[in-house]
This record gives C-alpha cells, sequence and structure tokens, in this order.
C-alpha cells in the first residue's frame, strides 16, 4: 500500500518532473530563477497550492462533472476547465487571506508570488494530469505534494546554477533568456536518466 | 507607419511574446515534435488570444477593477472550452496528441498578459489585432522549433519525407535528440540568440561584468 504511494511521489518528483519533463509553470520558472531566495519561496507555494487544489479537484470532477456523477445521464466534463480554474482562483485567495492572518512570516516569505500561482500553469496542468489518469483521492493528494516538490527542486536548482552564471564571460545575444534555456536543456537531460527507474 | 500595423508587427520580431516577454514558453516546448500538431497550437491559441482580447477590451469599462483578473479568466476559459470541443470533434487524434495542452491555453501567460496590459486599456478593434499580432509572433517561433526538429529528427516536412530514413531502407540516419523535449530547449535558446544578434536592442545587460583584463582595470582605477 505504502509502495503504491511512494512510487507515485517519487514519479512525480523525479521521472514526470512537471517542469523540466511537461514544461509546464515554464514562464514563472524562467523569470523567478536568478536568486536562490525567491526560488525557494514560490517553490514552497506552489507545493501549497498543488497539495490542495490537485486533491479538491479531484473530488469535484469525480462527484459533480464525471458522467453519471451527479445523477444517471449527467456528463458535465465539458464545463471542466472553468470550474478547476475558478477553484485554484478560489483557492490561492483564500490561502492567502488564512496565511495573511494565522501566519503572517510565511505570507510575508511568499509575498506577490501567491497570487500569480492562480495563472501558473503548473497547478492546472497538476489538475488536468490527475484527472486525465483517473487518480483516485488518496493518490491525488500524494500525486499533487509530489508534483509541487518536483517543481520546487527543479527551481531551486536552476536559481543555483543561474546565480553561478553571472560570473560567466557568456556571449552578448545569449545573456540572460538564452543562456537559461540552454541551461534548463541540460538540466533536461539530466532527469531524463531518471527515466531508465522502473517502479 | 500607421498604429495598426505597428500593433499588428510589432510582436512579430520586435516585442516577441516568447523570446522577449518571456510569455507562453510551457507549450512552447511541449507540442513542438511534429509540424501539423503545432500548427493546430497555433491556431488555437491565435485564436484564443485574439477573441479574448476583443470580448475583454468590449466589455473593460464596466469590469470593476478588483475582480478584473476572474473576469479575464472566465471569458478566456469559455473561449478555451469552445476551441477544445471544436478540436475534439473535427480531429479527434490531434487532440489525443495534445492531451492537456489546449486546456492549458487557459494559463497561458499570452493570453492573460494581452488581457491585462493591452486589451484593459485600448479600443475592442486595435486590441484583436493586437492578440492576431501576438498569435503570429507566438507562431513564428514554434513554427521554426517544430520545423528544426521535425527535419532534423524524422527527415521529413509537414509528415512529407524529404531525406529517406535508414530504418526505411534510405540513407538519412534520424537523430533522435531532436525528438527529445530536452532539444526543443536548446532551438529556443540559440533561436533568442539569433534573433538578438539581428535585433541587437533586446540584449539583456549582464549583471556581472568581467574586466577585460585585470591589471589593466587597476590602471584605470588609479
Amino acid at each position: 500500500m505504502i509502495e503504491a504511494y511512494l512510487s507515485i511521489f517519487i514519479k512525480a518528483v523525479f521521472i514526470e518532473n512537471i517542469a523540466i519533463n511537461f514544461f509546464l509553470g515554464m514562464c514563472t520558472f524562467l523569470a523567478i530563477s536568478k536568486k536562490i531566495q525567491p526560488a525557494i519561496g514560490l517553490g514552497i507555494a506552489v507545493i501549497v497550492v498543488l497539495g490542495l487544489a490537485v486533491p479538491i479537484n479531484n473530488l469535484i470532477y469525480n462527484f459533480f462533472l464525471k458522467a453519471d456523477a451527479l445523477f444517471p445521464g449527467s456528463d458535465l466534463h465539458f464545463v471542466g476547465l472553468i470550474c478547476y480554474i475558478g477553484i485554484i482562483a478560489a483557492l490561492v485567495q483564500i490561502l492567502e487571506m488564512f496565511l495573511d492572518k494565522f501566519l503572517p512570516t510565511l505570507y510575508n516569505a511568499l509575498g506577490v508570488f501567491l497570487p500569480l500561482i492562480t495563472v501558473n500553469c503548473a497547478i492546472l496542468g497538476g489538475v488536468l494530469f490527475s484527472i486525465e489518469r483517473n487518480l483516485l483521492f488518496t493518490e491525488s493528494v500524494v500525486y499533487g505534494l509530489g508534483a509541487g516538490t518536483g517543481w520546487a527542486l527543479a527551481i531551486v536548482a536552476l536559481a543555483g546554477i543561474t546565480e553561478r552564471l553571472k560570473y560567466a564571460d557568456i556571449p552578448e545575444g545569449l545573456q540572460g533568456l538564452g543562456i537559461t534555456f540552454i541551461t534548463v536543456g541540460l538540466m533536461c537531460f539530466g532527469f531524463l536518466s531518471f527515466g531508465g527507474i522502473s517502479l | 507607419m500607421s498604429k495598426a500595423k505597428q500593433v499588428l508587427l510589432n510582436p512579430i520580431f520586435n516585442d516577441n511574446p516568447i523570446a522577449l516577454q518571456i510569455l507562453g514558453i510551457c507549450s512552447a516546448l511541449a507540442v513542438t515534435g511534429t509540424l501539423y500538431i503545432t500548427l493546430i497550437m497555433c491556431v488555437a491559441l491565435t485564436a484564443v488570444v485574439t477573441l479574448s482580447n476583443f470580448f475583454v477590451s468590449l466589455i473593460r469599462n464596466h469590469i470593476p477593477t478588483n475582480i478584473r483578473i476572474i473576469v479575464q479568466i472566465s471569458i478566456i476559459a469559455t473561449l478555451v472550452m469552445l476551441v477544445d470541443e471544436v478540436l475534439q470533434a473535427y480531429d479527434y487524434e490531434s487532440s489525443k496528441t495534445l492531451s492537456v495542452f489546449v486546456g492549458l491555453i487557459v494559463t497561458n501567460c499570452i493570453v492573460m498578459g494581452r488581457a491585462e496590459a493591452f486589451a484593459m486599456k485600448n479600443g475592442p478593434i486595435m486590441s484583436a489585432i493586437d492578440g492576431f499580432g501576438n498569435g503570429l509572433g507566438y507562431s513564428i517561433i514554434l513554427i521554426v522549433i517544430a520545423v528544426i526538429r521535425e527535419f532534423v529528427g524524422a527527415g521529413t516536412f509537414y509528415g512529407i519525407e524529404i531525406m529517406p530514413l535508414t530504418t526505411n531502407g534510405g540513407w538519412y540516419l534520424a537523430n533522435n535528440f531532436f525528438l527529445t523535449p530536452a532539444s526543443s530547449f536548446f532551438i529556443i535558446g540559440f533561436t533568442i540568440w539569433a534573433l538578438r544578434q539581428w535585433k541587437t536592442d533586446q540584449i539583456e545587460e549582464p549583471e556581472f561584468k568581467i574586466s577585460k583584463n585585470s591589471l589593466e582595470a587597476k590602471e584605470t582605477s588609479v
């Protein structure tokens, strides 16, 4: 039992890393990866939001939107997208208010990143993947946390490399965005080697 | 240059959404394996960004500022749902290949970014033109990547065989690296490099300058 969950987790973190292998949340991934500190903050925020959004949307799908879920013959899967994004937006808003009230230190640490997460495709991507793969509720909790951890790991690693790279002598046109892409490409190779693990 | 033409053409090379604004990169990497799939994605995104800019701009004076994001997202999500349904109805195979990426147009930052940055401030027709221009800017990068990946990775162009593969008795040994997603990172990286060599004003300032020669630097400082 525990092995099955562990394998979902490891798979989500390394083998099917949501940032490196599916390129989700790339815009923030590339924009916020210049320094380690903000990268860690954003990584934690993504873990929390994915860990909540994936299971909640999984429940919504299974109890309301799936064919025959609401009443026999009902099929609401086509309004899925608007439901998921609405729930993610609401969730982020609630989380923001909750943190502001009860955990102000964490709230200040996350700062501007929390509202930005609503439009981060890693979150919606994680939700859509968990629904496409028909995960059970408990599996979706593990998957959400795993996907978030994978994303956080990737952005912190990239930020670490970028911080070092600023002392490198890079050709003018490749400066900034160009070299970041090539670095991520090399990281992608690293993560491809995890593909050989069989669970 | 008239304003409309400028708004239309500017995002293609001068202010490209992918190469300069860092918007909408996720899908650019994932759907560029074959040209056909890429073209579908480009058409879908261009349609969504044009229409969403038009509709957001149409009601821009009636949207209260503090709930504007949710209004924009609802408009975008509705349009994406329509595109998704149309695609599933007419080309089911491609919609399976694209899997979640059509749905992810909702969170594609080009669409949100243009709605927020342009459509909230300009008239509907102009906004639609801006959306279309950004769609084209996005498409051109995607098409370049897809052509390179498909040509080198499989020896084909739009599914037509150009270089016969060794597996089919031809002479060309396919470079499988270009079929892996990692290759698109390199291709985008080098595309940006090429674009910036051409449009030198897009070059980013380095955060840290290495002095040419430490001895020389010492002399100038003295």
